[in-house]
């Protein structure tokens, strides 16, 4: 099979997995809403937004590998509304209701952190049942935050606006009872701490949906709703005109710029179906990075290309915005690429410009020779330089992620704004394949201390049993099911995802690191 | 010797005036109303001279600020072009009687062909053949059937066809009504109707000494609403003796009155028995005159100024080849030829600055001129010289299909639809041709490309002026769930058209055609194998743009439905609209009153014509906010029936 041939294999089972989210609950739940009258998450996220303009969904198979649909019965992502670049977040009341789940409440942090990182205004579109009762242990304690993320954006001055379309009761009632702007849609939402039973139990009032909780109701009495909207078309036209009014200043356009050297569609090309075959990085700069042009004389000006030559540091642009790009080559990290790494790092944040990891390591690399030459100190120089690094980095995980590689090119747990997977890509501790090797070395050193046979045969079982299970689990859809990227994008996307996350981190500014942890020596 | 010149008139023929005293080094003097201040034939002129307001009586019917005009202006002579104070005699006289040379005839001549009754006799008298007249009493059913015209009206105004004896005397109390509203005159006459009747007119030259000269005939039998529409010269199928009979009558017509000047005679011409009839004399140069022009060779123009110097009349070349002029006017034809007003945002005819020998373009606006209520909405005339009919015909279409005409609906579709049309083409006209051809007005099929253009050229649009996500594709979805949706209005259909597209990384998609490249200004798509390019041109606000779409399949304007619509502007159904900008002159309800479905509301006047808003369905009228006297813009909501 071919690289390309592997390549469009993966892309049709991420398309096929993505229609699941946009299926949500199914054909039958789906026509019951829009026999209602009532749109589709993706529906009102469409009139939401500009005409023509771009969407990045994030997170859309959130709950990938649970019992949970896939998509977490909320879409989130980054739209143009008004003009202005906004995270917005849609529950999906095809799926059980919009009943939020352990993965919802993730997909909803991870949002608001993109919005707050980003200082970007959210919209919220909100039709949900609440939790899902059979997981609320899990969502009770730590979905608290949800409300606490709303009214710290406020206080951020980072606009929080709640178009409610339909149930937002109880604990839900107070993400618009957080929110800076609050719409209604009549007679469909229903915004209300206790419904008529709970009411019943608790007091013994008799009451009603509409009086409880009614949008008529929010807009005229308690003054819960800002704004009572005819229709769920009219509730998004006001949104509109909330964004429209927040005063966001239109930046300059970036320079111009010219695309691409070499054609994006052979990216499909690059990556070795097998990942031991390491491929070239400057194959991926040059199908994502701008062409040379107008003021870039040069696509990408390598920097220090004759030491550590396993990883490529350079000086590129994207959409005519300067970008530092660190590239795995050769898979493995030595010492010249940790220290060539940390100092290209503080060049970036010296200049103020944003950082692109591209991944494609096994590690560090590991031997006496290696040990005793300092890989430990370089690397720990490596994940200090990117730890405190206070410009906005961008991650795309091309192939190979393993063991600290993955936190030496800032892994997810580095926070990069934005973290972005290729369906060729595998991320864990170790390949899969290693990691039993271990287990068998580890199991049968132990039945030898303790005098015992080691049965290799029965061992095998186990062995296989791991290596496939370690296999599953660093594929990208199971990795992203976890929340542990923004999503598994096209190779030909690239540019584009890391085009529109450029113009997204625009909304905030940053100044490059004056200091960083110790770095040994 | 003329040196200034003062052009009495507006638009295009003061243009038209204007070219030829360039062209003889005579000096030019415009007069505009405050509408007009801003049309090209202002700025062509050497001086220009405001007359304060709009109203033609207020402006252009005002003799005695003209004349003001040409005293501060320092003109020494006065062309009134046609229409306005053209065939007034007083205003000839006053010119005269102030020392100024009137660029027309003798303020008698005026006067003895300006009463349709009076002319009639003294025709007969001179021999030319006129048509029996009748009255309500003497009428009888094997007159019929019958045309009441205004004396004084012209132009078609107040003629009405009678085919029933007993509708005679309430046509002849509607005529007399508004021809007493339209010219102050409400005399009104009734003759024979000649069905399937042509207009053949003679151009003649007279020296105001008895001299006269014929320049031709002109056929302007294509009419609509008794307005020309198409005129060509020489008059087809006419046989060289009934050609020269006519010319010999119109000779005769104008050295009865020892006619000076340019000069009309209109025949109604019966092909099927040859015989042709006085209808009147237009004592000034006519809208057509530029077919004859081209035929003959000969500037009339400049005859006129000639004449009016005291020159003898000219030796007219022999006609060569054929002409053919097409007026193009601001005017919905579907819609029973409303006049259209605001600005013609685009307004392109191939040749109309001569870089296409053979066709003329005389035009009294230009790209973003605003084309006001206030007077006739003639755009242009487009005339085509060719060696023959059949050749000047299809030259005209080709050219008129070119023409980018964008703001206002024009009759365009329905000339060049008449000029390809068989019967024309033959020669087989009428003044009934276009009533005969109802054909002719349903356009041709609309093309679905042209929404798909419109579409993706909103949306290369879009992204130009979107100041965040520069280099991301129009679009673009990582995760795809549903096509984009472009709605536009088509006019006349009662459905926007929805088109569906997608964007992304390969650029756009839509169902049933290939994009083959899309800009903010022209798109090519390709369709079962052909491939077409469209011309889009976006003018208005974003949301509810208007999009013009040309391309060799013709021209489509759409107007984009807007993504929302604020319910606080929702019209209230039962509310009547006003069609047009205007003034309510009558209201025949009150407030409170019952209606029935049918019944007449209020009555609009708009352009000089009335129309009667009536109410949609039976019901009560609940809101009624405007009085005699209202402006309303188009589309304000008169009154509201509330259905019972």
């Amino acid at each position: 099979m071919s690289n390309r041939e592997a390549m469009l294999e993966k892309l049709s089972s991420l398309a096929e997995d993505q229609a699941k989210a946009v299926a949500g609950g199914g054909e039958r739940s789906v026509a019951r809403h829009h026999q209602r009258g009532k749109l589709l998450p993706r529906e009102r996220i469409e009139l939401l937004v500009d005409e023509g303009s771009a969407f990045l969904e994030l997170s859309p198979l959130a709950g990938w590998g649970s019992d949970f649909t896939v998509g977490a019965s909320v879409v989130t992502g980054i739209g143009v509304v008004e003009g202005v670049e906004c995270v917005i977040t849609a529950n999906d009341p095809t799926v059980k209701g919009g009943a939020s789940n352990p993965w919802t409440v993730k997909k909803i942090f991870r949002a608001a952190q993109i919005a707050e990182e980003n200082g970007l205004p959210t919209v919220s579109l909100v039709e949900s049942g609440g939790a899902d009762l059979p997981t609320q242990k899990e969502i009770f304690i730590p979905g608290g935050r949800l409300f606490r993320d709303l009214t710290r954006a406020s206080a951020r001055k980072q606009t929080t606006v709640a178009l409610v379309f339909g149930n937002s009761t109880a604990g839900g009632a107070y993400v618009p009872g957080m929110s800076d702007y609050t719409v209604m849609v009549k007679e469909q939402a229903k915004v209300f701490l206790g419904g008529p039973p709970l009411v019943k139990m608790a007091t013994g009032e008799e009451s009603d949906d509409e009086s409880l909780g009614g949008a008529e109701m929010h807009a005229r009495t308690s003054g819960l709703a800002d704004y009572l909207a005819e229709d769920e078309r009219d509730a998004i036209r006001i949104g509109r005109r909330i964004v429209a009014r927040l005063g966001r200043r239109p930046r300059p356009a970036p320079a111009a710029y010219a695309e691409p050297d070499a054609d994006p569609e052979e990216l499909l090309d690059l990556v070795p179906a097998d990942l031991k075959e390491p491929f070239d990085p400057r194959e991926v700069i040059a199908r994502i990075c701008d062409g040379v042009g107008p003021g870039n004389a040069v696509a990408f000006d390598e920097f220090k290309p004759l030491y550590g030559t396993s990883l490529v540091t350079g000086w590129a642009r994207l959409h005519g915005r300067p970008i530092g790009v660190l590239a795995n080559a050769q898979g493995v990290l030595f010492s010249q690429e940790a220290q060539k790494a940390a100092q290209f790092v503080q060049l970036a944040n010296q200049s103020d410009t944003p950082l692109l990891f591209l991944h494609n390591t096994t590690g560090y690399m590991v031997g006496k020779e290696y040990e005793q030459g300092g890989i430990i100190k370089h690397g720990a120089m490596m994940i200090n330089a990117i730890s405190n690094s206070s410009v906005p980095h961008l991650t795309v995980v091309l192939g190979a992620s393993y063991g600290a590689g993955n936190y030496g090119m800032n892994g997810r747990a580095y926070d990069p704004r934005f973290l972005f997977t290729w369906p060729s890509a595998k991320s864990a501790v170790m390949g899969p394949a290693q990691l039993a090797g271990v287990l068998e070395i580890v199991a049968q050193q132990s039945a030898e201390s303790k005098g015992e046979v080691f049965d290799a045969e029965g061992f095998a079982a186990v062995k296989q049993m791991v290596e496939a299970s370690v296999e599953e689990q660093s594929l990208p859809h199971f990795l992203s099911g976890m929340l542990y990227d923004d999503g598994v994008i096209d190779p030909r996307d690239t540019r584009t995802v890391l085009g529109i996350c450029l113009s997204v981190i625009e909304n905030q500014p940053w100044t490059g690191a004056a200091g960083y942890g110790v770095f040994r020596m | 010797m003329i040196n200034r010149l003062l052009v009495a008139n507006r638009a295009e023929i003061a243009s038209r005036v204007f070219r030829t005293c360039r062209a003889l080094g005579i000096e030019t003097v415009a007069v505009h109303s405050d509408a007009d201040a801003d049309l090209p034939y202002v700025a062509e002129a050497d001086a220009a001279v405001r007359l304060p307001g709009n109203a033609p009586g207020e402006t252009y019917l005002r003799a005695d600020l003209v004349l003001e005009a040409a005293r501060a202006a320092g003109a020494d002579a006065i062309h009134p072009g046609y229409g306005f104070l053209s065939e007034n005699a007083d205003f000839a006289r006053a010119v005269e009687d102030a020392g100024l040379t009137w660029v027309g005839p003798a303020p008698a001549s005026i006067e003895q062909m300006g009463s349709k009754i009076e002319s009639k006799k003294l025709m007969e008298a001179a021999g030319v053949p006129v048509l029996t007249d009748h009255t309500v009493e003497t009428a009888s059913e094997a007159d019929l059937p019958l045309i009441v015209k205004a004396s004084a009206g012209g132009g078609g105004r107040g003629m009405r066809i009678v085919r029933t004896l007993a509708d005679l005397p309430g046509e002849v109390a509607k005529a007399t009504a508004e021809a007493e509203s339209a010219f102050g005159d409400g005399t009104v006459f009734v003759e024979t109707y000649v069905e399937r009747g042509r207009h053949v007119e003679v151009q003649v030259l007279g020296d105001g000494r008895g001299g006269a000269v014929a320049v031709g005939e002109r056929d302007c039998s294509l009419q609509r609403r008794h307005q020309k529409v198409v005129e060509e010269s020489p008059a087809p199928g006419l046989r060289p003796e009934v050609a020269s009979a006519m010319h010999e009558a119109a000779v005769a017509a104008a050295t009865a009155i020892d006619y000076r000047g340019a000069g009309t005679v209109e025949f109604l011409y019966d092909p099927a028995t040859e015989r042709f009839f006085f209808l009147e004399m237009n004592t000034r140069l006519q809208v057509e005159h530029p077919v004859t022009e081209l035929v003959h060779g000969l500037d009339l123009v400049e005859q006129q100024l000639a004449i009016a110097e005291g020159h003898g009349l000219p030796a007219v070349p022999p006609a060569q080849g054929h002409a053919i002029e097409v007026r193009l006017y601001a005017e919905d034809p579907a819609a029973d030829y409303q006049p259209q007003s605001g600005p013609l945002t685009r307004f392109e005819i191939p040749g109309a600055h001569g870089e296409e020998p053979g066709v003329r373009v005389d035009a009294g606006f230009a790209s973003g001129s605003v084309v006001s209520t206030h007077y006739d909405a003639m755009l242009a005339k487009v005339v085509v010289h060719a060696a023959t009919r059949e050749a000047a015909a299809r030259r005209l279409a080709g050219v008129l299909s070119r023409a980018r005409l964008h703001g206002l609906v024009t009759n365009r579709d329905l000339l060049v639809a008449a000029l390809r049309d068989p019967d024309f083409v033959a020669g087989r006209v009428s003044t009934g041709f276009l009533a005969e051809h109802p054909d002719l007005f349903a356009g041709a099929e609309t093309d679905p490309g042209a929404p798909v253009a419109a579409a993706l050229a909103l949306a290369e649009r879009a992204r130009a002026e979107r100041t965040v996500q520069h280099g991301a594709p129009v679009a673009w979805r990582n995760v795809v769930s549903a096509p984009q949706r472009t709605e536009l209005e088509v006019p006349g259909a009662d459905e926007p058209v929805v088109v569906r597209w997608w964007g992304g990384r390969d650029g756009y998609s839509v169902e049933g055609c290939s994009v083959l490249s899309a800009s903010a200004t022209t798109v090519t798509l390709e369709r079962d194998g052909v491939r077409t390019t469209y011309d889009v041109a976006v003018s208005g606000p974003t949301h509810r743009a208007v999009v013009d779409v040309d391309s060799p399949r013709g021209h489509l304007r759409l107007v984009r439905v807007p993504r929302f619509t604020d319910p606080a502007d929702a019209v209230a159904s039962g509310s009547l609209l006003a069609p047009m900008p205007g003034s309510v002159v009558k209201v025949l309800v009150a407030q409170g009153d019952e209606v029935s479905a049918g019944d007449p509301v209020l009555v609009l006047e708009a352009m000089k014509m009335q129309h009667t808003v009536s109410a949609p369905t039976d019901g009560v009228v609940v809101t009624l906010d405007v009085r005699p006297g209202s402006q309303v813009a188009a589309g304000e909501v008169l009154a509201v029936v509330e259905e019972k």
